[in-house]
C-alpha cells in the first residue's frame, strides 16, 4: 500500500538534485549509570521530543538476571533499541535476556523491534493499547523525529503478565498493575534492593504528560506506590530518587493541574486563555514546561469543562 | 496521497509562470506566505477592494495542535471599531470556512474550537460596517486528520439523547457568556456519515433581540464551545440560546449567572 510515509520515502530517494552537503549519521549517546548492585539506569533528557534529542527523553533501567540483563522499556526508535543492545553487551557479554514495557507510550516501547526474539512482558491493557494506538503514534513520531525513526516498526509486547509475585530471568519482583497515566501502567519493585521501576506514574523535575491520563486514578496509583515504601524510585522521566520526593511532586502537580483547569472552567475561560496562564514557580522550572502544561489543557479541559458548567436546558 | 504530492509539485512549477490571471483586485503581501490566501480572499470574502492585513486583529492559538479534533482559537478584534462580522478560516483543509461571527451587541472577540486537517495558516477576516476588511493571522502546526475522523459521539449509544444539550453560564461582572452545545458536527468527510452540523446559533435577550450571532460550518469542533465577551455589567440576568442544525433540530437553552455544578 502506498502510504504517506512510503511515498515521502520514495520521493526523498529520487535523485532530484545533488546533495549540497552530507549529513552526519544520527547516533544516540547512551550512558548506563550504576544505581545499586546489578542495576543501571539510562537517564533521558527532560525535554519534549526533538530533532536534537532524537526522542531519547525516557529513563531506561537494566537489572542483572540469571542469563543476561532484564531491560525495562526500550526507548523511542529502532535505532535507540540498537544502541541499548550494544550498551548492554558492554555491561554483560550475554546482553539482554528479557524485556518489560511499563506502558504503551511510544518513547517506552518503540525499541521493541530489536528485541522481538526475546520475551517482551507487559500488562494485557498495555498490549491492547499498543495494538490500537501504535500506528498513530508512529505517524506522529516520524513527523517529530524524522530520520531518527528510520526503519522503526511498531512491535507490541508479546507476553502478558498479571500483578503480584513475578520472577523474570531468575530475579524476583512485585508487579503492581496500576493505571491513571494510561489505561495500564505497570510498576515493578525489585525484591532484592527495594528499587521501584515506576514507569510514567512518577515524573521528577520533568512535567508529567497526560495524553491518556485519568487524574483521580493516577492519584490512587501514587498512593499504592507510596505504600510499598521503595528504597529507590526510578521515575519514567527525571533523576532517580531515594527520598520519595518524586511521588510527592507528581501528586502535587497533578492536583494543581486538576484544580487550575476546574477553576478556569468555573470562571468562563477558554483553552487559549488557560494555556497562556503563567505556571506557579514550583512547576515553571520543570523540564518540558510550559509545553506539557499546554498539552494537558488540550487533553483534559474539554471533559472537565463539561463537568463544571451547569446545564442550560 | 501520491497524487496530491505530485500535483503540489506541478503547481509549484507552473505557478511561477502563470501569474496574475486569478489575482484578487487588491493583491496583498501575505505575512504567512501560505500560497492560498489570494484564492480565499476572492472565494470566502468576495474579492473586496478595501482590504489589508492588520496587526490589530489578534488570533491566538497554540503553535501546534495537540488534539486535531479540538484546536482552541481566540480571535480578538476589539481594537477595530464598528465591526460587522468576523470570518474565521483555515488556508489549507478540505473545508476552509470555519465560522462567521456577527458580534451584534457583544465585543468583536470570540473563543472557539475547531477541527484541523493539516498544518495551516488560520485567518480572522474582520469586516466593518463601512465595508473595509482587516485580516489577522496565525499559524498552527498539526499532525492532521481532524476533519476526516468520525465523531467521538458515535462511540457511545446515547448520543441522540444528548443532542442539543446546552451547558453554560453568564459571568456578568467580567462580561462573559460561555456555552457548550452537544452535537456531532459531522463534516461529511468520514466514510458513510453525511454532513450533520449546527448552522445557526445565537444569544438573545428575553425579547428575542440578538446579542451575538454565529454561522457555523463543518470544521467547528464536535460539541461546539464558545466564549462571548460583553462589557462588564452589560449582560441581562438571563440570555436565551437559539439555534438550528441542518436536519432541522432546534437548539434551545437559557444561560444565567446560576450555580456551578
Amino acid at each position: 500500500m502506498l502510504t504517506r510515509r512510503t511515498t515521502l520515502g520514495l520521493l526523498a530517494s529520487l535523485p532530484l538534485a545533488p546533495r549540497a552537503f552530507a549529513q552526519p549519521r544520527l547516533a544516540y549517546d547512551l550512558a548506563a549509570k550504576p544505581l545499586a548492585d546489578g542495576i543501571w539506569m539510562i537517564e533521558g533528557a527532560t525535554d519534549y521530543f526533538s530533532m536534537e534529542n532524537g526522542g531519547a527523553i525516557v529513563n531506561v533501567t537494566l537489572m542483572k538476571g540469571d542469563s543476561g540483563l532484564i531491560l525495562f522499556d526500550t526507548g523511542s526508535s529502532r535505532r535507540y533499541g540498537d544502541a541499548l543492545n550494544t550498551l548492554a553487551r558492554g555491561l554483560d557479554i550475554r546482553g539482554i535476556s528479557t524485556v518489560v514495557n511499563t506502558h504503551h507510550h511510544p518513547d517506552h516501547f518503540f525499541g521493541n523491534q530489536v528485541f522481538a526474539d526475546r520475551p517482551i512482558h507487559a500488562l494485557g491493557g498495555t498490549r491492547q493499547a499498543a495494538l490500537d494506538e501504535g500506528e498513530a503514534f508512529a505517524d506522529n513520531m516520524y513527523r517529530l523525529l524524522g530520520d531518527w525513526m528510520r526503519g522503526t516498526e511498531v512491535v507490541p509486547p508479546s507476553d502478558v503478565i498479571a500483578g503480584g509475585d513475578l520472577t523474570l530471568d531468575g530475579r524476583d519482583f512485585l508487579a503492581l498493575p496500576l493505571d491513571g497515566h494510561t489505561t495500564a501502567d505497570l510498576a515493578l519493585m525489585d525484591r532484592r534492593t527495594g528499587t521501584l521501576v515506576a514507569g510514567d506514574l512518577v515524573f521528577y523535575n520533568r512535567a508529567p504528560t497526560t495524553p491518556s491520563a485519568d487524574l483521580p486514578r493516577w492519584q490512587q496509583a501514587l498512593d499504592a506506590l507510596q505504600a510499598e515504601r521503595p528504597a529507590l524510585i526510578i521515575p519514567g522521566h527525571g533523576p532517580a530518587d531515594p527520598t520519595g520526593e518524586s511521588i510527592t511532586q507528581t501528586r502535587d502537580y497533578l492536583a494543581w493541574l486538576d484544580s487550575a483547569l476546574r477553576g478556569g472552567a468555573r470562571s468562563g475561560q477558554d483553552m487559549v486563555e488557560l494555556m497562556e496562564m503563567p505556571l506557579p514557580d514550583r512547576f515553571a522550572g520543570m523540564g518540558a514546561q510550559p509545553q506539557e502544561y499546554q498539552r494537558s489543557v488540550a487533553h483534559l479541559f474539554p471533559r472537565i469543562e463539561r463537568e463544571e458548567l451547569p446545564r442550560g436546558n | 496521497m501520491f497524487i496530491r504530492t505530485a500535483f503540489a509539485a506541478l503547481i509549484a512549477v507552473a505557478g511561477s509562470a502563470a501569474a496574475a490571471l486569478d489575482d484578487p483586485q487588491t493583491v496583498l503581501q501575505d505575512p504567512m506566505g501560505s500560497g492560498m490566501w489570494n484564492y480565499h480572499q476572492k472565494g470566502l470574502l468576495g474579492d473586496p477592494a478595501d482590504i489589508r492585513f492588520d496587526d490589530r486583529v489578534v488570533v491566538r492559538a497554540p503553535d501546534s495542535a495537540e488534539d486535531s479534533l479540538n484546536v482552541p482559537l481566540l480571535v480578538d478584534a476589539t481594537a477595530i471599531p464598528d465591526v460587522k462580522r468576523i470570518v474565521v478560516s483555515a488556508d489549507y483543509g478540505p473545508i476552509p470556512h470555519i465560522l462567521t461571527y456577527y458580534p451584534e451587541q457583544a465585543a468583536p472577540k470570540l473563543a472557539l474550537r475547531f477541527k484541523i486537517d493539516q498544518a495551516t495558516a488560520i485567518r480572522a477576516s474582520v469586516e466593518t460596517h463601512s465595508g473595509s476588511w482587516h485580516i489577522g493571522s496565525t499559524y498552527i502546526d498539526a499532525a492532521g486528520g481532524g476533519c476526516t475522523a468520525p465523531a467521538h459521539a458515535y462511540a457511545s449509544d446515547d448520543w441522540e439523547e444528548k443532542l442539543g444539550e446546552v451547558h453554560g453560564r453568564l459571568w456578568s461582572a467580567s462580561g462573559r457568556a460561555r456555552l457548550v452545545v452537544d452535537h456531532p458536527m459531522d463534516t461529511g468527510l468520514a466514510d458513510g456519515i453525511p454532513v450533520f452540523i449546527i448552522e445557526d446559533l445565537s444569544l438573545q435577550d428575553e425579547d428575542g433581540t440578538p446579542l451575538a450571532r454565529l454561522e457555523l460550518h463543518e470544521p467547528v469542533n464536535e460539541d461546539p464551545a464558545f466564549t462571548f465577551y460583553f462589557d462588564a455589567g452589560a449582560l441581562p440576568a438571563s440570555v436565551k440560546v437559539m439555534g438550528r442544525d441542518n436536519n432541522g433540530n432546534r437548539i434551545r437553552g437559557v444561560l444565567t449567572e446560576g450555580e456551578l455544578n
